[in-house]
């Protein structure tokens, strides 16, 4: 021991292993990036075939809108999807975010499961779970709801259940020492406090739904994206820039709305 | 409401005008860590009795014992005529809902507003949305809550909401939560604690004008010297995991207290 303080070292020291572990990271990234880069040649041949004048990006312009109409109602039909596959996995992922938490969870077993239950959910992509759910219900909007239902009880789940364990647990205790049954804890005394952060979360639910929507078109599953796809596939790409372009709109318009209401609410 | 709370065995009947409260060798144990042993004492219906002791002495420990909050490690307890240990989860609940409990926080609903935080204890008897929130209340529930909050002298705020209120009101909006309850007994962790010493003391004697008036038990925890000799009938002192003091408040004085409240000498 010595009278004076003596600050740490400014680097501590890194046993072999940790040595070996920083290799392998930089071993992975380089050859990741080295197995996957596009060759060279191709990719300034395919850069130029873009300008050319009978290349894609030419071809798009002008974006052509005569079908304006019959996109529009896919677009609804789009926005639809989103609402209904978000309101539909927003619902269902309360009882699995309660089911979820440390504090209101019945029993441990249960709680793992269902935190298993919302960790799948959240990992396999919604593209995925459209796959599936045309398979079991054929294509159309109905395997699209079911897919941003499903991946929205991963993404609402996850956060319904944090807000649920931050808030004060105080009001829950002194509501079970009343004698309140579990669900009036936590319909009256949870609910109350996680409001903010449940309308929050909601919004943007909704907004990586109709994002996801769109999206899910190209696999068959119905909405705008089945346009695209088709568009794509019979080179009309003037009129695949029109349906990007009210793609981009529509996202626009509801994260604006979504920010708006957020900003009322906070 | 007593009908549903048939007696759990043959010995509650014989305390009905006995003591309301009887603790006999109670113990509890926190990781090998004795915090209370061999506790023994019995109140009386209708009188405020006030826990003294230093921190960390186990006065919170007690309180939630009393109703399983915290599980006791060894003992008896027989409240209002129950054999509490020996209560099954739903009978437990019961009982409960006839205990009215303060806090040292308020421990209310924040963005709700005064009357539905009121309106909450009446979920020791009532379930559903007509006990979650004013607005779906029946109208005898809005009334009594109105009642309840008239006895705290908060009628007036009723639509308020809770966080909007001053430490002291919201502690009051607390305590008509907990006679929303009809409570046959109180039990209140340092009530005072959080509030600035006029508060404070305005809450002390609402509770004990609330024993008084409806010949309630109270079993409180207090930290400061004067509002146990005030506010009580009797004190009990805890120290080493006993009951080291137990008298009348009539025949306490100060010096002979202070010893529970000066934290030097706790061990
Ligand atoms: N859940 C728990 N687990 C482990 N130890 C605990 C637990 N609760 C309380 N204790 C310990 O029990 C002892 C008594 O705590 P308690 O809260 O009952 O004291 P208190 O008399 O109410 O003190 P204060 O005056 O500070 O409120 C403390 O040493 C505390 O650390
Ligand atoms: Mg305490």
């Amino acid at each position: 021991m010595t009278d004076l303080p003596v600050p740490p070292a400014r680097f501590s020291h890194r046993s072999l292993s940790e040595y070996v572990a920083i290799l392998l990271v930089l071993a992975l990234v380089v050859s990741s990036l080295a197995a996957t880069a596009p060759a060279l040649d191709k990719l300034s041949r395919g850069i130029a075939r873009l300008f050319a004048p009978s290349g894609m990006l030419m071809q798009m312009f002008p974006p052509d809108f005569s079908r304006i109409v019959p996109i529009s109602w896919k677009l609804l039909e789009t926005l639809q999807m989103a609402v209904a596959g978000c309101f539909l996995g927003l619902l269902l992922a309360i009882p699995f975010a309660i089911l979820a938490t440390d504090r209101l969870s019945p029993h441990p077993v249960v709680r793992h499961t269902a935190r298993g239950v919302i960790a799948l959910f959240r990992t396999v992509p919604d593209l995925v779970w459209a796959i599936i759910f045309i398979i079991i219900v054929g294509l159309g909007p109905a395997a699209g709801v079911m897919a941003i239902m499903v991946d929205k009880i991963g993404f609402a789940g996850r956060f319904f259940a944090e807000a649920m364990e931050e808030t004060d647990p105080g009001p829950q205790d002194a509501m079970r020492a009343i004698g309140a049954s579990r669900l009036g804890t936590i319909v009256s005394s949870v609910f109350p406090a996680c409001l903010p952060s449940f309308t929050a979360t909601s919004l943007f639910a909704l907004e990586k739904s109709v994002r996801g929507s769109a999206a899910l078109g190209l696999v068959g599953a119905g909405g705008i994206g089945v346009d695209l796809k088709v568009a794509f596939d019979l080179f009309n790409y003037d009129e695949a820039l029109a349906i990007i372009l009210m793609m981009l709109v529509l996202v626009i318009a509801v994260e604006q709305g979504s920010g708006w209401i957020r900003r009322k609410l906070i | 409401m007593n009908a549903h709370l048939a007696p759990a065995n043959a010995l509650s009947g014989s305390t009905k005008l006995g003591p309301v409260l009887v603790v006999s060798d109670l113990a509890k144990t926190f990781d090998d860590r004795r915090i209370l042993s061999g506790l023994d004492f019995a109140l009386a219906p209708g009188q405020s009795t006030a826990l003294i002791g230093a921190n960390g002495s186990g006065k919170s420990t007690l309180l939630k014992c009393l109703i399983r909050l915290i599980e006791p490690t060894e003992g008896k307890i027989e409240m209002l005529g129950r054999d509490v240990r020996a209560l099954a989860p739903r009978d437990l609940r019961a009982f409960r809902a006839q205990v009215g409990i303060v806090w040292q926080r308020h421990n209310l609903v924040p963005r709700l507003s005064v009357l539905s935080n009121v309106i909450h204890g009446v979920q020791s008897r009532l379930s559903g949305p007509r006990a979650w929130f004013q607005a779906l209340a029946p109208a005898e529930v809005r009334a009594e809550a109105m009642l309840c909050l008239d006895r705290v002298g908060l009628a007036d705020r009723a639509v308020a909401r809770v966080d909007s209120l001053s430490g002291g009101q919201q502690q009051r909006v607390a305590i008509a939560r907990m006679l929303m309850q009809r409570p046959a007994f109180i039990l209140a962790d340092e009530p005072d604690a959080s509030l600035d010493p006029q508060t404070g003391e305005e809450v002390m004697a609402l509770l004990l004008s609330l024993v008084r008036e409806k010949g309630l038990s109270l079993l409180m925890i207090s930290h400061r010297l004067e509002h146990t000799l005030e506010f009580s009938d009797r004190i009990l002192g805890l120290a080493q995991g006993r009951i080291a003091l137990d008298l009348p408040t009539a025949d306490a004085d100060a010096a002979g207290l202070r010893r529970f409240f000066d934290h030097e000498e706790a061990s």
